[in-house]
């Protein structure tokens, strides 16, 4: 038996060639965007001397910082509670296994028109509706809000075990009583991970939506930019920076607590 | 404090009944020293509690005793997956508890080990694993591009076919059964060409008679490629089959150490503790 | 548990949490409560615009209809596609970035702690910046484009990309990795070898779901400039011209549902 005619690695040709098409494409693209290393280069002169003039970061109107990070916390506090507050009845009504079509189809269109347009665009809407400030970018993000921890819930609630549901149900509980006694139970620890998940990103997102206008540190930011004021820059994404990873690790923490 | 036999050379008893015997170790300078070997995973509290041990360059002895007497630690000792707090182990001139980096690469090609859960690569092909036996010997690289040298695959292919799964190499490796993986595992570690082989409980996950057939297998390929092998297993009935020397410890002590048939139910009992398991 | 008359019974309270913890629900349930009454309390919200806005909605979508489709194809197309690279190229470029980070902040790969510290250090940072931001960032630093729309993209994206990917290593299978150690092998090898493989389906979704939030985040950049659609979407909206928005949105959809098809698709095909 000739072993050494045998081969030790069978070629993937499905693989191969797509890898090969998708390199093709990457340099399709870089042309049709006009990357060049010229441009490379000069980009990164530019910036090692625009990296320069970050530092040191300005510390003088730290009043005007911390109104704008104080706006743009209350954003994420407020569209995080009413995100919650509006998705969790609609994520119900949307539960395919426990309710009838004429409850989900319309719940779970909602939600994916609420999914659908970035939290930007949805804000920049909402400042032609209800004017510039915080209350554009609280409606903004409790409906990206509500598009994202609609879904996750709805589908959350799908995959619990109907057992428990029918159970509760032969007691002759209210609906009221079967969702606390028979889905809630089920779900909790996971709705409290998307709900400290989607908080942290309204916090990330409270501090972009000023840039359209609609409150938080990002009009402070923007208009540091335009201004060319780049060590205040510096100082207010350093805040921002800090901010978040405070956020992130209090929101480990009440994961704990509620044994998430 | 050893009862029986002494360690090495062989039991002048043992010579004589059947020195024949390929599973009987011979009077040889010893592949593996190990002197006053000592862990303690908690300071103050030693797992291992001074082990000194000589092995001879043929032969396969088995080392039983209750869980948690520190058999499993003792194996991994030898290739240093787990770090010894005192004491030697002295392979191919070398102590192996004094090497880092490249050299404990490098030793470590020479020592194959057998695992109880296998530790295959799952999502690899049975002829990628095996050839992971390899990856001491070739550059990352090579390894990278998958360019063997030819006798190692050739040699590959004939391993598999002596293991009886020839037709599997291009298989995955979690779509077999757990004895057949478990010769995958035994064929990847003779694929580093070792002077040693080490096994960690390789039976334990298997069925009985699938146990006595890996038993076999690694016997004969101790036989055939000429490497001395260390088994840690719980299975006396399977040890005083397969192995030419027996190592009982109990309490992170060597309280046996002989052949096979000169174990009692006495040694049985001072390495386990306990009556009613014997009949 | 006595019954005995003249006795009284001791009391079996049902306690589903122990008072240290209920003092710890009790505590978050405050902080939120608390929260949440300072942001109500310090909020400007100015009433009239309030009344105002069911009223600005519809001259916003009586001025969106009809929707200006002739804009499609000089306005909107090259820009679409421009933003679809943007997404894919920079997505790639996250994604060459973040594993070696991730790689460094795996416990298990890289047992260093300050390595693991500073490596989570960089993730943290490039996902607390906001997409838009960083653009803002290169579009100082390239001029503005797609160029300082893909940086963008990419530094944002090294934070999702390398956390989940960090996280995923974390959970490789311990035993795998020590056998490979014990034939010798060197590390390069052991992690091409060992944790590649067990990693490869996690690696493919997180790069799929990443690509998918990206193509819907380049779509906005070029509100600041950094190319793409976006850029056409500024246009429209500094000119009023709301039936040009409604395309641009509308072209915005299409595409996000089509990624989104795509790759659905092909998690249920190949992963």
């Amino acid at each position: 038996m000739s072993a050494a005619a045998r081969r030790a690695f069978v070629p993937n040709w499905w693989a191969r060639a797509a890898w090969v098409a998708f390199a093709l494409y990457v340099l399709y693209a870089a042309s049709q965007l006009e990357f060049t290393p010229a441009r490379f280069l000069a980009g990164i002169e530019h910036g090692a001397k625009f990296v320069a003039r970050l530092f040191p970061p300005d510390l003088s109107r730290l009043a005007l910082l911390a109104k704008g990070m104080a706006e743009s916390l209350q954003i994420a506090v407020l569209a995080s509670v009413l995100g919650v507050l509006i998705s969790a009845p609609l994520a119900l009504a949307a539960a395919r296994n426990l309710m009838p079509a004429w409850a989900t189809w319309p719940a779970r269109a909602v939600m994916v028109l609420c999914r659908s347009f970035h939290p930007v665009i949805v804000a920049i809407l909402f400042v032609k509706a209800v004017g510039f400030g915080a209350l554009a970018g609280i409606l903004a993000l409790t409906v990206a809000s509500v598009g994202f921890l609609g879904k996750l819930m709805t589908e959350a609630i799908e995959e619990i075990s109907l057992k428990q549901v029918e159970a509760v149900r032969a007691t002759g509980a209210p609906f009221a009583s079967l969702v606390t006694y028979a889905v809630l139970p089920q779900v909790f620890s996971r709705l409290v991970g998307f709900v400290s998940y989607e908080t942290d990103a309204n916090l990330r997102n409270s501090t972009m939506v000023g840039i359209v206008g609609a409150g938080g540190i990002g009009g402070t930011l923007f208009a540091a930019f335009q201004r060319f004021d780049y060590d205040f820059v510096c100082t207010i994404v350093l805040t921002i920076i800090a901010l978040i990873m405070a956020g992130e690790v209090l929101t480990v923490r009440v994961k704990r607590v509620f044994r998430a | 404090m050893t009862t029986g036999a002494p360690a090495a050379p062989a039991a002048s008893a043992a010579v004589a009944a059947s020195a024949a015997d390929p599973r009987r170790s011979t009077a040889e300078a010893p592949a593996l020293r190990i002197r006053g070997l000592v862990k303690a995973y908690v300071p103050g509290t030693p797992v291992l509690r001074g082990i000194d041990l000589d092995f001879a360059p043929r032969g396969i002895t088995a080392i039983i005793g209750p869980s948690g007497t520190g058999k499993s630690t003792l194996i991994r000792c030898i290739n240093r997956l787990v770090e010894p707090t005192a004491g030697e182990i002295l392979f191919e001139g070398q102590d192996l508890t004094r090497l880092r980096g490249a050299a404990l690469r490098l030793a470590r090609r020479h020592i194959g080990m057998v695992f109880q859960e296998y530790n295959l690569v799952e999502r690899l092909t049975v002829m990628e694993n095996l050839l992971c036996g390899r990856l001491g010997y070739v550059t990352p690289l090579d390894a990278w591009l998958r360019r063997y040298p030819p006798r190692d695959v050739e040699r590959a292919f004939e391993l598999l076919d002596t293991v009886g799964l020839g037709p599997h190499a291009h298989a995955r490796a979690d779509s077999l059964s757990g004895g057949q993986r478990q010769r995958v595992g035994i064929a990847r570690a003779v694929m580093q060409e070792p002077r040693l082989l080490l096994a960690d409980e390789p039976t334990s996950s298997l069925d009985p008679k699938t146990s006595v057939e890996i038993m076999a297998l690694v016997a004969a390929l101790s036989e055939k490629h000429g490497f001395p092998v260390i088994i840690n297993i719980h299975n006396v009935a399977l040890a005083k089959r397969f192995a030419g020397r027996i190592v009982g410890m109990t309490g992170g002590r060597v309280v046996y150490d002989g052949a096979p048939e000169a174990i009692t139910d006495a040694h049985l009992q001072t390495i386990y503790g306990g009556e009613d398991w014997l009949h | 548990m006595s019954t005995a008359p003249g006795l009284a019974a001791v009391e079996r309270e049902w306690r589903r949490f122990t008072p240290a913890e209920r003092l710890a629900r009790f505590a978050v349930y405050l902080g939120i409560v608390a929260a949440i009454v300072a942001s109500l309390q310090s909020i400007e919200i100015i009433p009239e615009f309030l009344y105002d806005a069911p009223e600005q909605i519809g001259d916003m979508l009586r001025r969106m209809w009809p929707v200006a489709w002739d804009h499609y194809p000089e306005g909107v197309h090259a820009a679409l596609l421009d933003s679809l690279h943007i997404a894919t190229l920079g997505t790639l470029a996250a994604v060459v970035m973040a594993v070696p980070v991730a790689f460094l902040a795996a416990r298990n790969v890289t047992p260093v702690p300050w390595l693991n510290y500073l490596a989570k250090l960089i993730l943290v940072s490039s996902r607390s910046v906001n997409t838009l931001i960083w653009a803002l960032f290169f579009v100082a630093v390239f001029g503005p484009g797609a160029l300082a729309g893909t940086m963008a993209i990419a530094f944002h994206s090294i934070g999702f990309t390398g956390k989940l990917l960090g996280e995923a290593l974390e959970e490789s299978n311990r035993g795998t990795i020590e056998a490979l150690e014990a034939t010798g092998a060197p590390r390069f090898a052991v992690l091409l070898k060992g944790y590649w493989p067990q990693v490869k389906p996690a690696f493919w979704a997180i790069v799929l779901f990443r690509w998918d939030i990206n193509v819907r985040e380049s779509a906005v950049l070029g509100l600041v400039g950094a190319g793409g659609v976006g850029m056409a979407l500024d246009t429209a909206l500094n000119l009023f011209q709301w039936d040009r928005v409604a395309m641009v949105l509308l072209a915005i959809f299409a595409v996000v549902v089509a990624a989104e098809v795509v790759v659905t698709g092909i998690r249920r095909r190949v992963l």
